[in-house]
């Protein structure tokens, strides 16, 4: 005799209260509070933030607790609840060039009015474990810049003008909503950034990474990395004016690129670009220079067949939320295809060597 | 704008939207039948079923036309007001409200071959709603549905287009009728 | 559950696809393009089925969900709760006493009727995309209604093993014009797609809405000389005896010995509740506890 399986329920609410109890971790270690996180986890708050697509930086570090750490179901967490959020309306664009920069670094010039800002980086860190972080954190206070900081003008507007870099003229169009609206290609460039700035970091690490390597080489010289707060401001129709709102940490890169020259451009440097939410340099440059190989077409390159050239390619699997959704799909019950597949193979297979018995017998 | 065009809308959006849809997918899944659209007033000469139409499918992201008769300003603040909707020309339009004679069929959008969905749907104002007259075929219908239309040369060639052209509801009262262009007038 | 909206989406993100759901219907079988939102469950989990449930869904609906055929599913047990929480509707897992039911893979053995609505969840709505993964390409193929590929795949399984080598998600013709997946259900659903309930399918991750309206024409594509043929396990369900229904296998002991049942579950206990006993089966209520 056999009785069917029950039971789902169950088993769910089960192991949603293991789940909780995992999360919590051994309960005579102190639990990590929001702001912990918040504070010095901040470049994991900062990736979550940028592809989750939501500036809120104690909301991010709430989504990395529930989440035990887990940055993919973090972003999950803050995409699922900036869905729900009413829309009042669009920025003004963010003046980056009026950035307070934390961080400002070119790779093309020696000096430049505003200088070389190394900011809090890695960069010259030797990658030696630090013995001493696992019993304090406690450190010597930062030396304090003394003067005021001056304005930092974009380096590219020293090539801009002696027209040596192809131009980007401001336009007035509103760029699509990737959120509200369907992909559709071809895409024109505000939708190929607005999905690069929320892909995931890994994805589009490896698309440029392999640009570099030559499958659509394009060298890219970082003109400019720039890392600070900048302000929001929106337009009010009533007032005919724009209020700021606030403040938002943008990670921006600027590349010049080599340019020979196509049947319908003039020699010249060409630009990729890269603008994302919070301190996420290696994604603001790795966004830089998949824009730059994405853009061969408007440039009148030729198509080498490059992954980072393919804008369906790109733009379908970047998304990291969405990848993740169906590639852990695969572990939800497929019986039913399953079976059907089975049945196929068990009538192919009986045909397959009744044909071969048949053969042996004649 | 006056203080009409503040009332006459949904009393609980969610809720009378969501049965007001369910009228009109009923009516554009099954060609011919009849079905209540209910839930908003509209300011003459728009029916029950119009306005209700209107108020459950358009928003800011939707172009709505108003022809003939029904382009009043009371009308058009109504919608400003209650929906946010756009009012376009004719060849802009996602949705087109009038009377079947102040309709011009040729400037309306019927998709692209690669987007079908891209084309207008056209609500016609009817004097009545009844189940007779021409004959229809088509996905949504068992055998055949009859439905009075104000014409059949028109919609013959609606259905000639197909998968391209527009789709059609016909307003009276607090009812509607459809007729999608997937379905053939005999 | 009161800080979301009723059926959880927002009135702008359900006009939407309410508006995606009416061209739907106005063009049997093309896939409609939407603004598919974010989710609280993950793509691929059912969340364009959840959209257009939540598009259609009135108060007083009464919801049924099925995954696999099966009502308690973990998947279907968490979107069933999913709708519980944020719609308050009633939910049965009695197909006849539901008005919308979404379903994963499966169409229900009892025939729907014409106040019901069937939701599909798709992972994949295009059928030509294991033909020709750009959906640029795709979408000109459908606009030029050119299926050869299709055909070239389904007579290449025919020369290679003697028959069509597809199992589920097998394609269809709907009213002679666009070519489109059913989604996931095996082939022996197929023949139930004309019906006379209205079936939504809703694709959240690929962002598409497609529909057939209450008896569609809806052909599985196949030759003349090879039709379609649709197709289950050769054996009456272990615990109903039904002979008509679409079954699951399990292993049942370490020897491998097999066991079928039907995989709707509806449709088994409501068998067995009229006194129909399969082989391995016991009185009905005799497990109902």
């Amino acid at each position: 005799m056999y009785v069917a399986v029950k039971g789902g329920e169950k088993a769910i609410d089960a192991a949603h209260a293991w789940l909780a109890e995992e999360r919590r971790g051994p309960e005579d270690v102190a639990e990590l509070s929001v702001d912990q996180i918040k504070g010095q986890l901040k470049l994991a708050v900062n990736r979550v933030m940028a592809e989750g697509s939501l500036y809120d930086p104690d909301l991010a570090a709430l989504a990395i607790k529930q989440a035990r750490g887990d940055l993919i179901e973090a972003i999950f967490l803050i995409r699922a609840y900036r869905t729900t959020l009413p829309r009042f309306g669009g920025s003004e664009p963010v003046d980056t060039e009026a950035m307070a920069c934390d961080r400002r670094v070119s790779a093309t010039f020696k000096d430049a009015p505003g200088g070389q800002v190394l900011g809090p980086t890695f960069d010259y860190t030797h990658r030696l474990l630090d013995f001493k972080l696992a019993a304090d954190g406690e450190v010597p206070s930062a030396p304090e810049r003394a003067e005021a900081p001056e304005t930092k003008p974009h380096i590219m507007s020293f090539l801009d003008r002696e027209d040596l870099i192809q131009p980007e003229p401001e336009g007035a169009e509103t760029p699509p909503d990737l959120t509200r609206e369907p992909l559709e290609l071809p895409a024109a460039r505000p939708l190929r950034l607005q999905s690069l700035t929320r892909g995931d970091e890994g994805f589009i690490l490896g698309m440029a990474y392999s640009t570099q390597r030559g499958y659509a080489r394009n060298h890219a010289f970082v003109a400019e990395l720039r890392i600070g707060a900048c302000a929001v401001e929106m337009g009010i129709p009533e007032l005919g004016f724009a209020i700021e709102l606030g403040e938002v940490e943008l990670t921006e890169c600027e590349t010049v690129n080599q340019f020979q020259g196509s049947k319908t451009e003039p020699p010249q440097f060409t630009r990729g670009y890269g603008l994302v939410f919070g301190m996420c340099e290696r994604k603001a440059i790795s966004m830089a220079l998949v824009d730059r190989a994405l853009r061969w077409k408007e440039l009148g390159e030729d198509n080498v067949g490059a992954p980072a050239q393919d804008e369906e390619f790109v733009l379908y699997h970047a998304d990291n939320i969405q990848a993740t959704g169906f590639l852990e799909h695969i572990k939800l019950p497929h019986y039913v295809d399953f079976q059907s597949e089975l049945e196929l193979i068990r009538k192919l297979r009986r045909e397959a060597m009744g044909q071969v018995r048949q053969e042996a017998a004649e | 704008m006056d203080h009409a065009s503040l009332s006459g809308g949904f009393t609980d959006p969610p809720q009378q939207s969501a049965v007001a849809f369910r009228g009109i997918m009923q009516a554009m899944a099954r060609p011919g039948t009849i079905c209540d659209v209910a839930g908003a007033v509209a300011p003459v000469p728009l029916s029950v079923a119009a306005g209700t139409a209107l108020l459950t499918l358009c928003d800011p992201d939707t172009g709505v036309h108003l022809a003939g008769a029904c382009d009043t300003q009371a009308v058009r603040d109504w919608i400003t007001f209650q929906t946010g909707a756009p009012l376009v020309a004719a060849e802009d339009a996602d949705f087109v409200v009038g009377d079947w004679n102040d309709i011009d069929l040729s400037v309306l959008r019927i998709g692209t071959p690669e987007y079908p969905d891209r084309s207008a749907t056209v609500i016609v104002e009817m004097l009545e709603l009844r189940a007779e007259g021409a004959t229809l075929t088509g996905p949504g219908i068992k055998e055949r549905a009859v439905l009075d239309l104000p014409d059949v040369a028109a919609f013959q060639r609606n259905a000639t287009l197909f998968p391209l052209g527009l789709d059609f509801m016909f307003t009276c009262g607090a009812q509607m009728a459809a007729l999608p262009r997937s379905t053939k007038v005999i | 559950m009161t800080d979301y909206n009723f059926a959880y989406l927002d009135e702008q993100t359900k006009r939407m696809i309410r508006r995606a759901i009416l061209k739907g219907l106005a063009i049997p079988g093309y896939q409609v393009p939407f603004a598919s939102r974010e989710m609280p469950m993950p793509y691929g989990w059912g969340t364009g089925g959840v959209q257009v449930s939540a598009a259609v869904m009135t108060a007083s609906d009464v919801f049924k969900v099925i995954d696999q055929g099966a009502d308690d599913t973990t998947n279907a047990v968490s979107i069933r709760r999913f709708f519980e929480r944020t719609a308050g509707v009633e939910t049965t897992e009695a197909t006849s006493d539901a008005t919308v039911i979404q379903t994963r893979h499966r169409i229900p053995e009892e025939p729907l009727t014409d106040d019901q609505i069937l939701v599909y969840q798709v992972p994949i709505p295009e059928p030509l995309r294991f033909l020709e993964p750009s959906e640029v390409e795709t979408r000109k193929m459908h606009a030029l209604e050119e299926y050869g590929l299709m055909h070239v795949k389904l007579y290449e399984d025919i020369s290679a093993h003697g028959a069509i080598a597809t199992a589920y998600a097998y394609p269809v013709e709907v009213e002679g014009r666009y070519v489109m997946d059913p989604s996931p259900i095996p082939k022996f659903d197929n023949p139930k797609l004309s019906m006379a309930a209205i079936q939504l399918f809703g694709a959240g991750r690929e962002q598409r809405i497609y529909a057939l309206p209450p008896y569609t024409r809806v052909v599985s594509l196949g030759f003349d000389d090879y039709p379609f043929e649709a197709s289950k396990a050769e054996h009456a369900c272990a615990l109903c005896g039904a002979t008509d229904s679409y079954l699951d296998e399990l292993i049942v002991d370490d020897a491998g010995t097999r066991m079928f049942m039907c995989s709707d579950t509806d449709y088994c206990q409501s068998r067995r509740a009229a006194g129909h006993v399969g082989a391995q089966g016991t009185p009905f209520k005799e497990d109902a506890a």
